[in-house]
């Protein structure tokens, strides 16, 4: 079955089953990787990407229903002023562990921050619990969204 | 191998110059220096100097997040002389030139402190005498910073770049002249030291193992009997080959070894979705062979029968405790039970083999991929010269990556199709298929003295047997924390025949027993009236150092000073003991010596009147001794290993049922969420030691650590995990 999704901006024609998740697509048939795997019944996070700014699970999306919806994924969310001010906090923080559940973080975090451009740590906790990191780095996490906050006020 | 290519392109330095290379075991008496060609990529090296002056520094360990890949080069490039802002740093492949090219232990600093800053420091004596030659001056007039080679007399100076053909040339320096540098002028060595990898992470860069990408691969999953060690009697595969995308689809015969390639069913398709799909139609009549009695249920009822009973096997005995117990002012005796567990690596276990006229290429995110290439090797009958093992980052280890049942499906699966092949299991495939974290039960019995000084300690521990023998890291010393702290002691084991195989994980033994013991001394400083810190430093002593017996794993013993320092240090920065808590809220200590890491931590926790837990804060202090490698990841190491401990304690825990695995996913078995995760203030206390490890030492702790903070709060003595399944709850 044949799909055009728009992804990162650009039209992405693919021809896949049309209950193939969104997340296999990106991986597997558009060759974007970062979009990561972890639980396939969306607990962990971990494929989150935005459909038109929204944080969704790509895991539990199917390719059908995407439609003409806007997704972006972490390849492309240093085009916007907020991505580049979360990456950057990463960078500087030093965040990652392992790194395979960063980039569903950065999705929602990038997502909270754009919605709430000053996040209280209740606020973190209600946007990023979804999103497991199984190296348990929640608590450099939580301090790179307040200072991507702050660079974003400044 | 393009893929990889394309992985490695942004950390390669250009081609040429000096090339150091040493193999560690006896470490280098053989640094030798040559000259690297465009090849130079291929070859075993530690160091090379491109002619502009950037250093290519090799990083030979599995990287799984521990911030190895770092740090390792961080010893090299510190002795070498260099600017940090040069390096580069290139992942080894498996190679037997390079020693212990494994991520387990918390090994990594130990073994590795000297010898790879030898490394370093034999590249820059031959710097420094290709420059003293240069000049026609004695060697030993000349200095080094930062790339460069200086004169101070003349006012001279070369880069390394400009010397590394030249130093190519000199005598490889015996290791024992070596000058390593003064702690004082270190310039890299105790630097907070950002990992490099982090630019690529935030952008999704193609880096871990599922990533792998080869020319022609297929997608493959592989379905094994969930009651492990069953065997394949039929099934339904000739229909499954029929379904979308399916490539081929075929039934293994695999071995008895749960570590190996197992019987199953492998479904090879275009894409991994469409492979998983198609898998769902499977139909599989297995043999599951003798379950009975493989019920967590069963376990609970044979630890309590087998407890009335003598222990199998005494561990330790020590003076008399049934003559103490008689002459003590308090006698407690309780039951501590700590769940199976499965390491829950983010990344689903995977790998990519490529298979094609007898040769295999591998792309594996391993802990330990020398095993791995021997399985391999003795399981598809290829010489392990013909097999090339690629070490991916990996999402995850925490002991999961020790094994190499995914290295050899893939070998296996890409041989019979004839194709590249990335196998990927599901979430589900992970927590069925792991090799588990034992669970335990403790049947102790203390007593203290009227001043509550602990008198004496029992302990009957029932454990897990495997085929006849104590279960992987289902054992304990003789030496478990109080022994040899007082005269009266016995330990004591039993064992239950187990099918699910178990292994290490993050601080194995030590993550339950550490929960197990250090909850009952709480238990036991509280029934004499003493304060929890109080009776740790009290029961620990003078300061000494207690040998370890001997045997493979004697280590340099036990310090009990150490140990008491930590202890001093967090009850300080927690302000223990010095605040009035509301009611509801309480503190607990948790102490454990691991892995060569003395750590005491202190939890302060509130319970309110639904049950709810919340965890407000944990202190940590370590002593990991006179040298924090990297500060930046050592806090982040310490923070991840204690919040490790608090999710388990809080929503962690599996059950068998029919020598299956119950639970599949993060629904059941919860992992630690941002909601839940505390601030956690770490403190290294530093003393004059040997530099040793992180990966694992701040985990023990943290549970008791909780659990006592819990009884603080609420006067209810949490003796099983996880705190899920408790009610603690004060309203009707």
């Amino acid at each position: 079955m044949q799909y055009t999704i728009q992804v990162n901006g650009a039209p992405r024609p693919v021809d896949v089953d049309g209950e193939t998740p969104l997340l296999w697509v990106l991986r597997d048939t558009l060759d974007l990787k970062g979009t990561k795997f972890g639980c396939g019944a969306a607990q962990c996070g971990a494929c989150t990407v935005h459909m038109n700014g929204v944080p969704i699970r790509a895991c539990q999306t199917p390719i059908a229903s995407v439609g003409t919806a806007a997704i972006t994924t972490i390849e492309a969310i240093g085009e916007t002023k907020v991505g580049q001010n979360i990456q950057a906090a990463w960078i500087a923080l030093d965040v990652p562990q392992c790194g395979y559940c960063q980039a569903g973080q950065i999705m929602s975090a990038t997502a909270l921050i754009t919605r709430v451009p000053a996040p209280t740590d209740h606020d973190i906790n209600e946007a990023m619990s979804g999103n497991v990191c199984r190296c348990a780095t929640y608590t450099r996490i939580r301090a790179a969204i307040k200072q991507a906050a702050d660079a974003g006020r400044a | 191998m393009l893929a990889r290519r394309n992985f490695l392109k942004a950390s390669l330095a250009a081609g040429g110059g000096l090339l150091l290379t040493a193999t560690l075991p006896t470490l280098a008496k053989a640094a030798t220096l040559g000259h690297a060609g465009p090849d130079a990529v291929t070859l075993n090296a530690y160091v090379r100097i491109a002619p502009d002056g950037r250093v290519t520094i090799t990083a030979k360990n599995p990287e799984v997040g521990q911030g190895i890949k770092i740090m390792l080069p961080m010893l090299i490039a510190e002795e070498l002389d260099v600017a940090w802002a040069d390096v580069q740093i290139e992942q080894a492949d498996l190679d037997p030139r390079y020693p212990a090219q494994v991520a387990g232990g918390s090994t990594a600093t130990p073994v590795n402190w000297l010898p790879l800053r030898q490394v370093g420091a034999a590249g820059r004596q031959m710097l420094i005498a290709a420059a003293a030659a240069e000049w026609g001056v004695p060697a030993t007039t000349c200095t080094t910073a930062a790339g460069q080679v200086m004169h101070a007399a003349s006012g001279r100076s070369l880069s390394y770049g400009a010397l590394a053909t030249k130093a190519a040339t000199q005598p490889v320096p015996d290791l024992k002249t070596l000058t390593l540098k003064d702690p004082k002028s270190f310039t890299i060595i105790g630097k907070p030291t950002r990992n490099i990898e982090v630019p690529r992470i935030v952008t999704g860069q193609p880096m871990f193992g599922i990533d792998v990408s080869v020319p022609g691969m297929l997608y493959a999953v592989f379905q094994k009997c969930d009651a492990h060690g069953g065997r394949l009697v039929s099934s339904n595969v000739a229909d499954i080959r029929k379904l979308p995308g399916v490539r081929a689809a075929f039934e293994v015969k695999g071995g008895t070894d749960l570590r190996g390639l197992l019987d199953g069913v492998a479904v090879v398709a275009d894409s991994w979705w469409q492979a998983n799909r198609a898998r769902q139609q499977l139909q599989i009549n297995w043999d599951e062979g003798d379950i009975a009695g493989q019920n967590s249920a069963d376990f609970a009822a044979t630890a309590v029968r087998m407890s009335k009973g003598r222990p199998e096997t005494i561990l330790r005995k020590d003076g008399d405790v049934n003559e103490a117990f008689g002459r003590a002012a308090h006698v407690v005796e309780a039951t501590y039970h700590y769940p199976f567990l499965s390491h829950m690596d983010l990344e689903p276990q995977n790998c990519t083999a490529s298979y094609a006229d007898g040769k295999l290429e591998i792309w594996a995110p391993t802990q330990n991929p020398a095993p791995g290439s021997k399985l391999v090797s003795a399981t598809l009958g290829i010489p392990e010269s013909a097999i090339k093992v690629h070490m991916v980052r990996a999402g995850g280890g925490f002991g999961r990556r020790l094994s190499n049942d995914y290295m050899v499906e893939a070998a296996w699966i890409s041989k019979v199709v004839g194709a590249p092949v990335k196998v990927l299991w599901t979430r589900e495939d992970d927590m069925r298929h792991d090799f588990y974290r034992p669970a335990g039960t403790h049947f102790f019995k203390g007593g203290v003295d009227a001043n509550g000084n602990l008198l004496a300690l029992a302990d009957h521990f029932v454990t897990f047997s495997q085929d006849g023998v104590i279960a992987n890291s289902a054992d304990m010393g003789p030496t478990e924390f109080p022994a040899r702290m007082i005269e009266h002691l016995e330990f004591g084991a039993s064992m239950i025949p187990l099918r699910a195989p178990t292994g290490p994980m993050r601080a194995p033994r030590s993550n339950g027993l550490g929960f197990a013991f250090q909850s009952f001394l709480d238990e036991l400083a509280h029934a004499g009236g003493r304060d929890p810190v109080d009776f740790a430093l009290n029961l620990l002593g003078k300061p000494r150092l207690l040998p370890d017996p001997p045997g493979p794993r004697a280590g340099p013993g036990f310090d009990t000073g150490r140990m008491a320092g930590v202890i001093r240090l967090v009850a300080e920065k927690s302000g223990w003991g010095r605040e009035k808590l509301p009611a509801g809220t309480g503190m607990g200590l948790g102490y454990y010596f691991s892995h060569l890491g003395y750590f005491a931590e202190i939890v302060k926790a509130t319970v309110n009147a639904t049950g709810a837990i919340t965890v407000d804060k944990v202190w940590v202090a370590g002593d990991i001794g006179r040298q924090i490698i990297n500060p930046l990841n050592a806090e982040n190491q310490a923070q991840g290993s204690a919040l490790d401990g608090i999710g388990q304690a809080l929503g962690q825990g599996l059950h068998l049922e029919g020598a299956k695995v119950v639970e599949g996913n993060f629904d059941t078995v919860l992992p630690l969420r941002m909601r839940q995760a505390p601030p956690v203030e770490v403190h290294f206390l530093v003393t004059d030691h040997p530099p040793t490890g992180l990966g694992e030492p701040a985990l023990p702790p943290a549970l008791p650590a909780l659990t006592n903070a819990i009884f603080a709060a609420t006067g209810k003595r949490i003796r099983s995990l996880p705190l899920k399944d408790h009610d603690l709850s004060t309203t009707a």
